[in-house]
C-alpha cells in the first residue's frame, strides 16, 4: 500500500506518475507520499455525488513539501487530490494520508471496475 | 488558405425533449440547411459533434445515422469528440475541412441527448473524463468547479457574491433566447440560498442537465454570397489543451487551455482581446466565466469578479458576455454546447439576435472541455 508519485529525470515530481514528465523526461525513481504530511490548498463538500460515492464526499487538493528542512531540495513539492475523512478541513491545514480499501463502490457507475484500482488515502486532519 | 464562411445557422429548443439523439441531429441539421437555403445533397462533409450518445443512450455511429436521414450520402462523415468542447471542435474541424480545399460546403451538427438519465448518473458518465486518480476519490466536474471557486475566492479577496451575479445576469439574458432551457429572472438572495452542490457553489452556480442540437453550415468565402446576403467569417480559431489531471497545474486559476488558444485565436484574427465586441463564454460553473475572461484576457487575472460587480458584462453593459443566456440559462447538452455558442455569435453579427441584440462586429467563442483539458477559441466577424 502507497501513494506512489513519479520523480522525472529533470527532478520534476507528479502525482499520479505517468510515462514521460513536466519536462518529457522518463520516470527514475517512485516516491511513497504516504509516509509525508501535507497542506490543504482548497477543498469542497460535494453534496451531488454520482453512483457508488458516499454522500456528502468531501475532497481536498493538498500539497506535499517533499524537501528537508536546510536542503537544496527545499522546494520540491507535489499536489494530489483525495477525500478527506472529515467534513471539518480549512484551507491551510496539515493533513496526512490513511489508507482505504475501497474508496467507492466499483462497478456502480459508468467505469469497468477491472480498469483500475479503487483503494487509495484520505487525508485526514492532524 | 481560404477564408471560411458561415452561412447558416441553427438550434433546436434546449431542455428535457422526447427525442433522442438521432431525432435532435436531424431537427437542427434540416432547420440549418433550410436557413441557407442549401440541399443535403451538395454537401461534401457532414460533421457531428456528440460526446456521449453510446454510454447515454446506447446509440453509436450517430454520424452515420444522420447522414442518412438527411439523406447527404455520399458526403464524408466524422463525429468529434472532444468532451464538452466538441463543439467548438467541430467548428475548428469544419474550418479546417473547408480551409484545406477538402470540402466546399460542409455541415456541423452538435448534439447531445442526457435527460433521461439521473442527475448522478449523467454526472457519472461526465466524470468518466477524469484520471483514475481522481474517479476513484468521486470527484466530478462539479467538484473541481467547487475546489477551483474556494481558492479563487480566498486567494483574491473576492466576494462570494460575485459568482452568483454571473448566474443572475445570464438567467436574465436567458429569458430572451426561445430556445433556451430556462427563461426565468433568478435573483441573488435565491442563488446564494439554494442548496449547496459543491461547497461554496450551490445549485444556481451549476448548468442544468440538457437535451439539444445545433448546427451551422461552412463555405469558402469567396463563394459564400452565393449562397447568403448576410454572413460571418471565422477570423480566427485555435485549440489548445491542458493537463488531464487537474491538480497537477502550477496555478488553479489558470487554464492554459484557454490562454493557448486564446492567443492562436487573436494571432491568425489579427484582433485583440479590446477588438472583441460580445463573447460567449463556457459557463458551464460560474466561475469558469471568470477564469475564461482572464485567460483571454479580458480581466486581470484575480480581477474578472469585478467587471461582473460593475455590470460592465450585462447585455447593456461595456462588454457583454454570454447574451444568449450562456449554458447556465440556455442550457448544455454536452456536444452542441459549442455549436450553439457559434450559432449566438453568428445571429450576434448578422443581426439576427433579435431582442438580445447588441452592437457587435467581432465576436469571440470559447468552449471549454472537462475542466479546462481542451479548449478552442473561435473569433468571428461580419462579413464586409
Amino acid at each position: 500500500m502507497t501513494m506512489e508519485a513519479y520523480r522525472y529525470e529533470d527532478g520534476s515530481i507528479s502525482y499520479p506518475g505517468h510515462p514521460r514528465g513536466p519536462g518529457g523526461t522518463e520516470p527514475v525513481e517512485t516516491i511513497d507520499l504516504s509516509e509525508h504530511t501535507a497542506e490543504v490548498i482548497t477543498w469542497t463538500e460535494s453534496t451531488a455525488t454520482p453512483p457508488g460515492v458516499r454522500e456528502p464526499n468531501t475532497l481536498a487538493i493538498v500539497e506535499f513539501d517533499l524537501g528537508e528542512a536546510g536542503s537544496s531540495d527545499g522546494d520540491e513539492t507535489v499536489r494530489a487530490i483525495g477525500q478527506v475523512t472529515t467534513d471539518e478541513i480549512e484551507t491551510g491545514e496539515a493533513v496526512r494520508p490513511v489508507h482505504v480499501d475501497e474508496l467507492r463502490e466499483p462497478g456502480a457507475g459508468i467505469r469497468e471496475p477491472e480498469s483500475q484500482d479503487w483503494d487509495g488515502y484520505r487525508f485526514e486532519p492532524i | 488558405m481560404e477564408r471560411v464562411a458561415i452561412i447558416g445557422a441553427s438550434m433546436t429548443q434546449f431542455g428535457q425533449r422526447e427525442g433522442w439523439i438521432r431525432e435532435l441531429l436531424a431537427e437542427a441539421g434540416i432547420a440549418c440547411l433550410e436557413d441557407a437555403g442549401v440541399d443535403a445533397d451538395e454537401l461534401d462533409h457532414l460533421y457531428v459533434s456528440n460526446m456521449a450518445s453510446g454510454e447515454f443512450e446506447g446509440q453509436t455511429g450517430v454520424v452515420n445515422a444522420l447522414v442518412h436521414d438527411l439523406d447527404a450520402m455520399p458526403a464524408y462523415t466524422q463525429r468529434v469528440d472532444q468532451t464538452s468542447s466538441s463543439g467548438g471542435a467541430g467548428i475548428y474541424a469544419a474550418w479546417q475541412s473547408i480551409a484545406s480545399g477538402a470540402s466546399e460546403l460542409t455541415l456541423l451538427v452538435g448534439g447531445e441527448k442526457m435527460t433521461h438519465r439521473t442527475t448522478g448518473e449523467a454526472t457519472d458518465v461526465i466524470a468518466s473524463l477524469t484520471h483514475p486518480a481522481e474517479y476513484k476519490h468521486g470527484v466530478t466536474l462539479p467538484s473541481f468547479a467547487g475546489l477551483t471557486a474556494r481558492h479563487y475566492l480566498e486567494r483574491f479577496d473576492a466576494p462570494r457574491e460575485s459568482l452568483a451575479k454571473v448566474a443572475v445576469k445570464n438567467h436574465r439574458n436567458g429569458v430572451d433566447n426561445p430556445n433556451a432551457q430556462f427563461r426565468k429572472e433568478v435573483d441573488l438572495e435565491t442563488v446564494l440560498e439554494s442548496p449547496i452542490v459543491a461547497d461554496p457553489l450551490r445549485l444556481y452556480d451549476f448548468c442544468p442537465i440538457t437535451d439539444g442540437s445545433a448546427a451551422l453550415l461552412f463555405c469558402p468565402e469567396s463563394v459564400a454570397r452565393e449562397y447568403a446576403d448576410e454572413y460571418v467569417v471565422i477570423a480566427g480559431i485555435d485549440g489548445a489543451t491542458d493537463t488531464h489531471v487537474v491538480h497537477e497545474r502550477d496555478d488553479p486559476t489558470i487554464m492554459g487551455g484557454v490562454v493557448e488558444s486564446g492567443e492562436g485565436a487573436y494571432e491568425m484574427s489579427g484582433y485583440g482581446p479590446s477588438d472583441v465586441d460580445v463573447a460567449e463564454l463556457h459557463d458551464m460553473f460560474t466561475i469558469l466565466e471568470f477564469l475564461q475572461m482572464e485567460g483571454l484576457g479580458f480581466a486581470e487575472q484575480g480581477e474578472a469578479w469585478e467587471l461582473v460587480e460593475d455590470g460592465k458584462t450585462d447585455r447593456d453593459g461595456e462588454f457583454p458576455i454570454n447574451t444568449s443566456g450562456g449554458l447556465k440559462s440556455k442550457g448544455h447538452p454536452l456536444g452542441a454546447s459549442g455549436v450553439a455558442q457559434g450559432v449566438e455569435i453568428y445571429e450576434q453579427l448578422v443581426g439576427e439576435a433579435g431582442p438580445r441584440q447588441v452592437d457587435a462586429e467581432v465576436g469571440l467563442c470559447c468552449n471549454v472541455g472537462g475542466f479546462g483539458n481542451c479548449v478552442i477559441t473561435t473569433i468571428m466577424e461580419a462579413a464586409r
